[in-house]
This record gives C-alpha cells, sequence and structure tokens, in this order.
C-alpha cells in the first residue's frame, strides 16, 4: 500500500477530514479560552494581551500557518468529497428518506460548513486583518507593552447589529457541524470501542453547546454593552 | 391482530432494460389480505397482470424467509419498507391499511444499476468480496471445534458482524451510496477472529480498493445504513473497518 493511498483512497479522506477536524477543534478551545479574556471586566485589558502573546512569537506564527493550511485542506477535502459522493447517485428516488435513519445536519455537513466559510470570511476581515496587515489603533499597559486595542475594535464592530446577526449565524451553523462532526471524526479516526464512543459522544455533545455559546455571548455581551 | 383486507394504490418503476429511461407505473390492488407478506402482494399482482396478457413487474427474490440478501425494494422512502430489523420479504400488509399508496423504487445507486423494473445488478459486492473477503484454509481434516480459543465478546461481535445477508439496503439508504456497512461487517466478521489473522491487512486494504473501484461513497457517519439494516449491523463495524485500514496502512511491509 503506498502511502499516497492512505490519504486519497474513500476512507483515507476522511482520515484527512478527521485529522483536520480534530485540529480544528483544538485550535476552537484556544480560541475560546482566550476569547473569555473579554470577560475579565478590566477593559480589556487581559484580552488584548492575550491577543499580542498569540502574535508574539515564532513558534505562534507557524502555528497560524499551519491553522490556515488545515482549514483550506478541511475545506477543499470537504468539497471533493462531497461533489463525488453527490456523483455516486444519478437517479435519486422519488420518496426521500428524510429523517428516517439520520439527522438533519449529519447529512448537511456541506452546507453548514459553507455557512462557516462564509462567516470566516467576514471574521477574518474584521479581525485578523486589520491586526497583522493593517494600521490599527493601540493601547499602552503599565510597565510600558503597546499592543493593538482588539478589544476597542471588537467593541467597535459589534455596535452593528447585522454583524452580531451574521456571527450568531456562524455560531448556530457551528454548534450543528460540531455536533456531527466531533463524533464523526473520531469515527472516521478508527475510534470503535463502545466506551471511548458513548464517551466521546458525551463530550461531542457538551462541547457543541458550550463553545458555540460562549463564541455566541461574546457579540451579545459587547453589543448590549456588558462588558466593559 | 385482527385479520382485515385492504384496497391499495401502487406506484411502482417500471423499466424495460438498462438502458431504458423507466419511469414510474400505477397500479391498483383489492382484497389485499394483512396476513400477506409484501411480496405475495406483487405475487396477486404479477397473476392478475400476466392473466391481462401484461409484463409482470420483475423483482429479487428466493428464499421469502429473511437470510438470502435477494429481495431489494425500496418502499415509501425507506429500504426493505417501515419496518425495522426486516426485509422485504419479511414485510406484511398489517403494516399498511386500507387506501394507502406505496411508492416501490428499485435500490438507487450507480454502483448497482438497475437491470429491470425493480431489480438492481449487485454483483459489485461479489467482486468486493472476491477482492479479500475470504480466508485461506488447508484442506485436511476438520479442527476440533474449541481447538481456537476465542474471546466470548470477540466471537459475538463476530458473528453479529457475519449476519449481513448483502442486500445493499445500506448502500440504498447511504446519502453517499456507501457500502461501508456492508464492507466493514464483512472486514470486521473475519478480523475479529484468528482465523482472520493471516490475510488481515491486505483484506481491508483490497477490498477499500475495489469498493473504490466500484463507484460507491465514502462515510459520513449519518447512520441511515444501520436504521434500515434487516440484520441491525452496527455502524461501530465502519469505525473498525477505519481502524483496520489505518493500521494496515501504517504498518504494511509494501
Amino acid at each position: 500500500m503506498k502511502w499516497s493511498e492512505l490519504f486519497t483512497s474513500s476512507v483515507g479522506k476522511k482520515f484527512v477530514m478527521g485529522l483536520t477536524g480534530v485540529f480544528l477543534i483544538l485550535f476552537l478551545i484556544v480560541h475560546v479560552g482566550l476569547n473569555a479574556c473579554i470577560w475579565a471586566m478590566d477593559g480589556g485589558q487581559m484580552f488584548n494581551l492575550a491577543a499580542n502573546f498569540m502574535g508574539s512569537t515564532v513558534v505562534m506564527r507557524i502555528l497560524e500557518i499551519g491553522l490556515f493550511a488545515t482549514i483550506i485542506l478541511h475545506i477543499v477535502q470537504a468539497y471533493v468529497l462531497e461533489l463525488q459522493n453527490r456523483r455516486k447517485r444519478s437517479i435519486g428516488y422519488q420518496v426521500p428518506m428524510g429523517n428516517k435513519g439520520s439527522k438533519w445536519y449529519s447529512r448537511y455537513m456541506g452546507w453548514l460548513g459553507t455557512l462557516i466559510l462564509f462567516f470566516l470570511i467576514v471574521h477574518i476581515r474584521n479581525f485578523w486583518v486589520p491586526s497583522r496587515w493593517l494600521e490599527m489603533p493601540e493601547v499602552t499597559y503599565p510597565p510600558g507593552v503597546t499592543v493593538h486595542d482588539l478589544f476597542g475594535l471588537m467593541k467597535d464592530t459589534f455596535t452593528n447589529i447585522w454583524l452580531v446577526l451574521l456571527y450568531l449565524l456562524g455560531c448556530v451553523s457551528l454548534a450543528f457541524h460540531l455536533m456531527h462532526g466531533f463524533q464523526s471524526a473520531f469515527r472516521s479516526l478508527g475510534v470503535y470501542n463502545n466506551r471511548y464512543i458513548h464517551l466521546i459522544n458525551g463530550i461531542g455533545i457538551g462541547f457543541s453547546i458550550i463553545v458555540p455559546l460562549a463564541f455566541a455571548m461574546m457579540p451579545i455581551s459587547m453589543y448590549l454593552n456588558w462588558v466593559q | 391482530m385482527e385479520h382485515y383486507t385492504m384496497n391499495l394504490t401502487l406506484k411502482v418503476w417500471r423499466q424495460k432494460n438498462k438502458k431504458d429511461k423507466g419511469s414510474f407505473e400505477t397500479y391498483t390492488v383489492s382484497d389485499i389480505s394483512s396476513e400477506m407478506s409484501f411480496l405475495e402482494m406483487f405475487d396477486v399482482l404479477n397473476e392478475r397482470m400476466v392473466h391481462e396478457g401484461k409484463e409482470p413487474i420483475a423483482f429479487d427474490h428466493d428464499c421469502r424467509e429473511g437470510i438470502c440478501g435477494m429481495c431489494s425494494m425500496y418502499i415509501n422512502g425507506r429500504p426493505h419498507g417501515p419496518w425495522e430489523g426486516t426485509t422485504t420479504c419479511q414485510l406484511h400488509m398489517r403494516a399498511f391499511k386500507d387506501g394507502d399508496t406505496i411508492v416501490v423504487e428499485p435500490w438507487r445507486a450507480n454502483a448497482f444499476p438497475v437491470i429491470k423494473d425493480l431489480v438492481v445488478d449487485r454483483s459489485a459486492f461479489d467482486r468486493i468480496i472476491q477482492a479479500g473477503g475470504y480466508i485461506s484454509v488447508n484442506t485436511g481434516n476438520a479442527v476440533d471445534a474449541n481447538a481456537t480459543p476465542i474471546e466470548k465478546n470477540k466471537a459475538d461481535t463476530s458473528f453479529a458482524a457475519a449476519a449481513c445477508i448483502g442486500c445493499g439496503a445500506c448502500v440504498a439508504a447511504c446519502k453517499n451510496s456507501s457500502a461501508l456497512l456492508f464492507l466493514s461487517a464483512k472486514v470486521s466478521h473475519l478480523a475479529l477472529l484468528p482465523q482472520g489473522g493471516p490475510e488481515r491487512k491486505t483484506r481491508v486494504v483490497d477490498m477499500i480498493a475495489q469498493m473504490d473501484k466500484e463507484g460507491f461513497g465514502s462515510c459520513t457517519s449519518t447512520g441511515a445504513c444501520e436504521a434500515v439494516c434487516p440484520k441491525e449491523i452496527p455502524i461501530t463495524n465502519i469505525a473498525r473497518l477505519n481502524a483496520e485500514y489505518g493500521h494496515a496502512g501504517l504498518t504494511s511491509d509494501k
């Protein structure tokens, strides 16, 4: 068996989806944990310093490249799989199966992922691009550290109700995408032991509710001025 | 349950041969007994059509007791009809009531081309089995039944997987037309037993390669296959197959 086959056969392509999916899940933990610093109620100091740290070392920059590569691989592989799989049944059924036997969100992973992609484009443009490539306001904290005022940018961005709603749509899509994707990723990677499957299912449901909910609360609490 | 009779409207897929475009035809059947099996209802209709000089509806069937895997009707949006854990031949008319309209379609998957009406060509499954779904045993005296110790749980799981009759309902139900529940049942059945050991790595790799060649899709873990499987093969077999494949891919010599 060639190395390439391990990642290009029908099962191999799912390995790629599972591996990239798990990496992205790990990223979400870091992202949500760091962003939760906005609720420190210190005018955004802890958050701004934490966000600055995430871009301050070469290790982080390498991880950043890895993250983008992973996202792109996950997206491209998903569309390739979706298109290939759709071509396997040229004539469909008169009476579709619908929800008999499967959850709707497990069949609409492609559409949910596409919604997340649209959200991501706006999200990256809103925060990552200004912080990484454009001029943006800075703040200085004692003992004299000058960092980008991302907290201020968040406050500005989330005065726009449409953007808040778009972010909420992104969070809902993410929740359903994870609800299936979390456990499915581990199945694709070959976790078949029933004890682990039950554990992963439980953690997966918890994760896909708690993490998107925490993300959703960020624009909401900014819009409603809950954080100063 | 009390016996009753019913009149039904059937919308059945008719297709002369592989190349014909095919279309739905509507038939009415009357005085159908609730104790009849679904296929017997088709027998009644076919007999009438033969008497009328019309071409009867072609459908696959053999044992009519749920063990051969031949019957393959997609009934009202579900392979093998509305009941769980049964084949089409085990479905009885008491699942329906007077005045119902029943839509009957063949399995739909490009890897299962329609040969005629409700009959599809499932020889792709045979070729997948030929690729690796076997064990090599030397001839000679039969080995004593209990000579090889096998862990009870493994034997049970293997036997449960071996219950697969290869009907193809998993392919028919899967949104990707994936054959992985079938394949994983066959791989698990052999991989869990010591007799399957020698070909363990080549089996899974060769069978997947053949499956891809036959034009089946990949797995999205929606669980539709497991829900319609007449033998209730669990989807965890697919995860086991993924593990087998990964293990073979990472450790095989060539």
